[in-house]
This record gives structure tokens, sequence and C-alpha cells, in this order.
């Protein structure tokens, strides 16, 4: 300790103060400032680029899925206007169909319904045609087979003999 | 002989070890008990190295036809109060060996321990019986070799990192050359030093300090271990002054809750707060007075052993004992390069971990 404070130079120490007192000075003002501040302008530069990137990143995000969904919306629109219209045109089909079946049926009814008519009156035409004409071959066997008494007899008998039975 | 010895311990200090020199044949011859003198002679040698000096010696030799010994040395200002201020030139004072006549005083340089004395005509210098000169010394403010050393360390520094801020100007924040090798250094007391121990709000405040110191610090580390010979951070004047700057900065930036846990520690009974008061003031001390300890018996330690290992090859004086000692000089050589820039570091370190006891905001009561 003695011999450390015998070799103390108060003239070295004085020097040294001075010196680096002086040059911490200079350094604050000519090299740590200026290096500290443009190194912090770096970083907050960097700082700043990162940010704005991930901001860009994520509106490229949010647009890309704007775009997703409208393509989504647009894809679901075409396939519910497809099903639309292939709903229509069937229905369109199946509506064609039974009018024309019913239209047929209505067709056939009606025909039938004529040609029911037709028959009818045709069978009525035939009874009166037929009437007329056992009407007029009865006459004629009449007046042939009437002509003689006997044959009367037999008739009258006949007929009596029907009537018995009934 | 010696001074031959001499020239060839300065050279391998200077090449460190690209040869053994002229003396180590002629001593061959010598009997064993010069061995002792080489031995002291080395270890003046070391003692005269971790001292400061008045001027830049380079290396001496011996004239052979003269037989002086001639210095190869840059001579430096000697700056003297005495009753006003006296100025020459260190050569002037031919290593002790003449009066210097200035103003009607005469001074005298002391060899042994390298300082200045007031003599009379003839340079009489009284020792005492532990060989202390009893002469007055007048106060020496002198241009030495440390402050040589300080003054290029500052004006590299200064030229240094002025073009570093510079060149990061005109790129636009980016470093070049070697802004790429200092640039992390920087961030890194930034980063890990300074706002870990004193807080994102105030590290700005500290962070020339730390910078400076940093690499004052280590420069002037790694300087003492090139062949300049210089000691600057052993000395523990310059490791004075920076522990006391670290302790001025301290006290004087220290907030309220600093010396409230300092004189009245809180949340501990009264009479604990009593016995603790003194032993923390104490610690305001103790802590700078071990940053300015540490570094210079680091350096002071490294630079020793690193000249005992050189100097063991001219005892040795033998092919495996010089190789092994060359190699544990140079194995010592690289620690002490790492030591160089540990010093720095936890000179620096400390130094934030102070600054941020003194700025710390305790809102919790602990």
């Amino acid at each position: 300790m003695e011999k450390l404070i015998s070799e103390f130079s108060i003239g070295l120490f004085f020097w040294q103060t001075i010196i680096f007192i002086a040059l911490i000075l200079l350094l604050k003002k000519f090299a740590w400032k200026p290096i500290l501040d443009s190194v912090n302008e770096r970083e907050q530069g960097i700082k700043d680029a990162l940010l704005s990137a991930e901001k860009a990143r994520e509106e490229m995000a949010s647009l890309q899925s704007d775009n997703e969904l409208t393509l989504k919306k647009a894809r679901v629109e075409r396939d519910t206007l497809l099903k639309e219209a292939r709903e229509i045109k069937q229905k369109l089909i199946d509506d064609a169909k039974s009018e024309a079946k019913n239209e047929a049926s209505k067709i056939i009814a009606q025909a039938k319904e004529a040609i029911q008519n037709e028959k009818n009156s045709a069978i009525v035409d035939l009874k009166n045609q037929m009437a007329d004409l056992s009407v007029g071959i009865a006459e004629k066997v009449l007046q042939s087979k009437m002509s003689e008494d006997k044959a009367q007899m037999n008739l009258v008998k006949e007929l009596i003999k029907d009537v018995t039975l009934k | 002989m010696n001074k031959q010895r001499h020239l060839a311990f300065t050279i391998l200090i200077f090449f460190f070890g690209l040869t053994i020199g002229r003396s180590s044949t002629s001593v061959l011859e010598k009997d064993k008990n010069l061995k002792q003198d080489v031995k002291s002679e080395i270890k003046e040698y070391i003692n005269h190295h971790l001292k400061d000096s008045h001027s830049f010696s380079i290396t001496s030799y011996k004239d052979e036809k003269t037989g002086k010994t001639v210095y190869i040395e840059l001579p430096l200002p000697v700056i003297l109060y005495d009753n006003g201020l006296k100025f020459f030139w260190s050569s002037a004072l031919k290593h002790g060996k003449k009066v210097v006549a200035s103003g009607g005083n005469f001074y005298k340089l002391e060899y042994h321990d390298s300082k200045i004395y007031k003599t009379d005509k003839d340079g009489t210098i009284t020792y005492d019986s532990d060989h202390h000169p009893l002469n007055e010394k007048p106060l020496d403010f002198s241009i030495t070799k440390n402050i040589a050393t300080i003054l290029l360390v500052s004006i590299m520094m200064l030229l240094l990192f002025v073009s570093l801020a510079k060149s990061f100007k005109q790129n636009k924040g980016i470093s070049k050359g070697m802004g790429r090798f200092f640039e992390p250094i920087i961030l890194y007391i930034r980063d890990e030093i300074a706002i870990p121990n004193i807080g994102e709000k105030k590290y700005r405040n500290y962070m020339s300090f730390l910078l400076t110191v940093f690499f004052f610090i280590w420069f002037l580390n790694m300087l003492g271990l090139t062949p300049l010979g210089v000691n600057v951070t052993g000395n523990i004047a310059v490791t004075f002054s920076l522990a006391l700057l670290t302790f001025i900065i301290t006290n004087v930036t220290a907030n309220k809750n600093y010396w409230g846990h300092i004189f009245w520690m809180p949340g501990v009974p009264v009479l604990i707060k009593i016995i603790l008061a003194p032993i923390e003031l104490l610690g305001v001390f103790i802590k700078p007075f071990s940053l300015l300890i540490r570094l210079y018996a680091n350096i002071q330690a490294g630079h020793i052993v690193l000249m005992s290992l050189i100097g063991l090859m001219f005892v040795f004086q033998n092919w495996v004992g010089s190789s092994l000692s060359f190699g544990l000089a140079f194995f010592i050589s690289i620690i002490e390069i790492l030591v160089a820039l540990l010093q720095a570091y936890i000179f620096t370190m400390l130094s934030a971990l102070y600054f941020g006891f003194a700025v710390a905001e305790h809102d919790e009561e602990h």
C-alpha cells in the first residue's frame, strides 16, 4: 500500500483526468451521438419497414380472403341458378306432359262419348228399322198364313197354349 | 556484457522471441554467480518497465568504442511546478546523469524511482536508511511516456470514431470498413451492458462515458502488449482517475432512492437500519475502489508475469528451459490479449452496474 501511494504520480493523474474528460466530451459530440443516433434511426427504419410489410401482408391476406369469398359466393350463385334452371326445365316438361296427357284423355273421353252417342243413335236407328222390317215381314207372313182357317186355328191354339203355360 | 544482455532482452521483448541475442553465447563461459546478476538485472528491468518514464525509450545499447550507453528514445517535455512553471526536454536529464538548471533551480532524475528531485548545483541526492531520496520533490506535470501514450490513444480514438460517425452519416446508417468491426461492439455495450444495468429510460446519459471508457481501457491494454512497452492501465494514477470518474458520475446522478437505500434502508428494523448505514456508506467508496485496484492489479500482474517468463529464458541458458519459457510466455501473452478485453469489459460493466444502482426506481418496497 505504501509503495502504491509513493508510486502515485499526481502529474499523471492530473493529465489523465483532463485528457479523459476532454476525450469523453469530444467523442460524445463528434462520434457517439452521431453513431448512436444513426443506429437508432436505422433500427427505427427497420422496425417501421417490418411493420409496414406486416401490414401489407395482412392487407393482402384480407384481400385474398375477400376474393375467395366473392368467388365462393359467385360459385354458389351459379350453382343455385343452374339448379333452378334445371328445376324449371323439369317442371316445364312435367307440366307439358301432364297437360298433354290431360288433353289427350279429354279428347279420348270426348271421342268415346261421341262414339257412344253415334252407337246409341245407330242402335236406335237399327232398332227402328228392324221393327219396321219385322212388322213388314210379319205383315207379309201374316197375310200369307191367315188366309187359311186351319192355320189360323192352329195359331190361336198355339197362342192359347202359351198363355196357359205362362 | 551486462548491457549486451540488456539489449538482447529489449530486442526480445521487441520481436518477442525471434532472437535470443548475441549475449547468450558469451555468457555461457561465465561462472554461476553471474546468474544471480542476470536475475537482479531482469528484476530491475521489469521494475523499471512498470514505472512511468520521462522519455519514450525504444531501446539502448552500449557503444563499443566509447563505452557509453546510447539510448534510442523520443524526448518528452518536462513540466515542473516549483514556484512557477519550469519547462525543459527530458533529453536534458540524460537518465539521471546530468543536473538540469532551470529558472535558478537545479533538478535531477533519480533513476531508480524515475522521479525528478530538486538538488543543489552538483546534483547531490541524500537518501534515508531505506534508500528513499530525502530531497524536495517539485510538482511534476511532465508529459511522461504514459501521458504521451494516453494522448496517442485519445487521438487515435478521435480519428477512428469520428470517421466512423462520418461514414455512418454518408451511408445512411450502415457501417462500412472499420465500422463493421466496431459497430457490433458499440451495440453490444448498449444492448448488453448499458440497457440491462441502467434501464431503457436513462441509459442514454451514460453511453458516452461507458463507450469511451471501454475503448480507452481496451486500446491501452492492447498497446501495453505491444513492443512499445507501455504500462498505462497498470498504473495506479490512471486507474484511480478512471474509477474516480465512475464514483463522481454515480454519486452526482444518484436519485433520492439511492441515498435512501444507503442511509435509511427501507423495510428493515430500525436497529438494523442504524447498523447498515455505515456499511452502505463504506460500500459507496469500496465499489469504485475495487474498480481501480482490479484493473491496476490485473494489468500490472500480466506485465510482470509476461516479462518474468521472457526473463527466464536468460536465466535458464539452455535449449529446453528457454524454449519452455518461450512457449509459456507465448501462451501467457495470448491470455493477456483476452485479459485486455476482459478487464475493459469488466470495468465498463461494473461502472454501468453502479450507475444502475444510482438511478434505479424502486416501486416496490423491500
